[in-house]
């Protein structure tokens, strides 16, 4: 990847982070860290890699992504609003009422969700049921999928895997957050799924572990899947909870509480000056 | 005259259909072979998935190829369908309102020398408490074939209950038109309604003639739409008869005899009596046993007929 795209990426990424903020601040709940840590697995989807156009959400013939860690909602609605699905003006009513912008996304309500999820460890069979449409029609779409590490202590997670594997759902990319910690603290302490690699690989996967923050081995891992034949790809990126604030980085604790008004003007302020230092480079 | 199963119906109906629906797709859960789901996938194997032991999956899987415009049939058995994968059928199909149809076999406790743990009694009220689910409970195989051509031309989720045990014919096919909503007239009358669904409508058929062998004018209804339900008809039945009776092989509690209270309650009370499981876990034996031990009889639908008369203001 160029700089200059890569430079590109950063900053959207970064407006990205600060509408997580601003969308859980206003909400006063949500789920910011797991959102936080998802950002540049996002970003690049949305903004370099999928086949989808705001103006035809349902073209039959687009790339699909699900959220299968629904809770990161926020995130979502980010990029959506970032590529013109949604207005940007709608993102402060996060969890109101009025808005469609539910706690969990709801497909029924916002153009380019494509399943609605929350209830966790469902969306991965979702995806493959979107792989199994593709094949049977013959058409050359995509499914993106994105887990969270402590979604797959859901037993589903690993019937979809062997449904997955056993239909060589080849056009079936599956992400996962790997950032460690889930509500209760460490995944490794709560219910240990490790080794992850070694797991999906004995359920007949190509798995491809990156550093989930660096664009780069982003673009090379989603183009090293599109060339496994046969088989569906798991890219394992490592990532960080709370990514890009650093008083959330790593910290359990911002799994599922929303910034107060201090809070959330710190963070913004924090991202605003790596926002600065970007615009500097480019 | 041979007995067949509404299961067995069901297989061919989806195979009769899948002629026709290019976007009929069957999915099932290692029980092709029970919920006869094998009679598609011997005619159309591409569009046949088979998930292995994993409901949940099953479900979910649908959905998503709901999503892409297939019209998919998950088939198992109802306490699986209806209780191992409930969540799943609640968040990816209900509540997205996706066009999955659930073809949920093996219900009640005429499926016999099982048991309780598969013997599925209380699918109808987990079913018709998700908003949007449609659910049909044909009696016979006419009925089973025209709750499948509905489920098709409905958009939507919808569940169909069926049975293991071959039932005698009621209707026949090509003759039958169901409508959704709507229930079926045997016959009117004018002492006591009876209304039931499934497998119980052979035994309210035996019972009618019996009350009316001593007598009395019996209205029966085979209701095979117990979501939405035929509103207009619970009440003309109550408002000729004035005392109802319920039959269904379900727990008693949040069925079909709920479904129909419900109804009578807000519009237009008459007296009520339900003849159903009694808040019980099934148990194993031979399905006549079975039926007789919880007493899903024309027997005890006469006796409750008897009783609700005597309520009668």
């Amino acid at each position: 990847m160029d700089k200059a795209k890569e430079l590109e990426l950063k900053k959207i990424a970064t407006e990205i982070r600060k509408s997580i903020i601003i969308q859980t601040a206003s909400a006063g709940s949500g789920h910011p860290g797991g959102s936080l840590s998802g950002v540049e697995i996002l970003t690049y989807l949305y903004f370099v890699e999928m086949n989808i156009d705001p103006k035809n959400p349902k073209d039959p013939n687009r790339d699909r992504f699900v959220l299968s860690k629904g809770h990161a909602s926020p995130l979502l609605y980010a990029v959506l609003a970032e590529k013109g699905f949604i207005n940007k003006d709608e993102l402060t009513g996060f969890r109101q009422i009025h808005s469609n912008l539910q706690g969990h996304p709801d497909m029924k309500k916002v153009p380019g969700v494509e399943m609605s999820t929350g209830s966790l460890g469902q969306g991965l069979s979702v995806a493959n049921g979107m792989a199994l449409a593709a094949k049977l029609d013959g058409k050359d779409y995509r499914v993106y999928v994105l887990l969270g590490d402590g979604e797959i202590q859901e037993g589903q997670i690993w019937e979809a895997a062997m449904t997955a594997a056993h239909y060589k759902l080849d056009n079936l990319t599956a992400f996962l957050d790997h950032n460690g910690l889930q509500i209760d603290g460490k995944i490794t302490e709560v219910m240990s799924p490790e080794p992850v690699d070694e797991k999906f690989k004995a359920f007949g996967w190509h798995v491809i572990k990156i550093d989930g923050h660096d664009f780069n081995q982003i673009e090379k891992a989603v183009n090293e899947a599109k060339t496994i034949k046969g088989k569906p790809t798991i890219i394992i990126a490592e990532t960080v909870k709370g990514k890009g604030v650093s008083f959330m980085e790593n910290e359990a604790g911002w799994h599922g509480t929303a910034p107060n008004k201090e809070q959330a003007q710190k963070a913004l302020e924090e991202l605003q000056k790596q926002l600065e230092s970007l615009e500097v480079q480019g | 005259m041979a007995k067949i199963a509404t299961r067995e119906a069901y297989g061919q109906a989806l195979a009769e259909f899948g002629e026709v629906y290019k976007d009929i797709v069957v999915l099932d859960a290692d029980l092709s072979k029970s919920t006869r789901t094998e009679i598609f996938k011997k005619k159309f194997p591409d569009r046949f998935f088979n998930i292995g032991i994993a409901e949940q999956d099953l479900m979910a899987t649908a959905a998503g190829l709901a999503t892409c415009g297939k019209i998919p049939f998950a088939s198992t058995f109802a306490v699986f369908a209806a209780g191992r994968a409930y969540d799943q059928v609640r968040n990816s199909i209900g509540y997205p309102h996706l066009n999955v149809k659930i073809g949920a076999s093996h219900a009640g406790v005429s499926i016999g020398e099982d048991g309780a743990s598969h013997q599925m009694l209380e699918d109808i009220a987990l079913m018709r408490v998700i908003p949007g689910m449609v659910v049909l409970s044909p009696s016979d195989a006419a009925s089973t074939y025209e709750c499948v051509r509905l489920a098709i031309e409905h958009e939507g989720p919808v569940y169909i209950r069926l049975g293991r045990l071959g039932v005698e014919e009621i209707y026949k096919k090509g003759e039958l038109k169901l409508t959704l909503g709507k229930g079926i007239v045997l016959q009117k009358g004018t002492d006591v309604g009876i209304l039931a669904t499934g497998l119980m409508v052979h035994e309210a058929i035996k019972a009618a003639k019996m009350l009316q062998d001593e007598g009395n004018s019996v209205y029966l209804v085979d209701m095979p739409c117990i979501k939405p339900i035929d509103v207009d008809l619970i009440l003309d039945v109550a408002k000729v008869t004035g005392c109802i009776v319920t039959a269904e092989e379900h727990n008693v509690l949040g069925g079909f005899g709920s479904a129909v209270s419900e109804v009578l309650i807000q519009n237009y009370p008459v007296p009520v009596k339900m003849v159903g499981v009694n808040d019980e876990f099934g148990r194993s034996g031979k399905p006549e046993d079975v039926l007789k031990y919880y007493k899903l009889t024309a027997e005890e639908i006469v006796n409750k007929a008897k009783e609700v008369m005597k309520m009668k203001k």
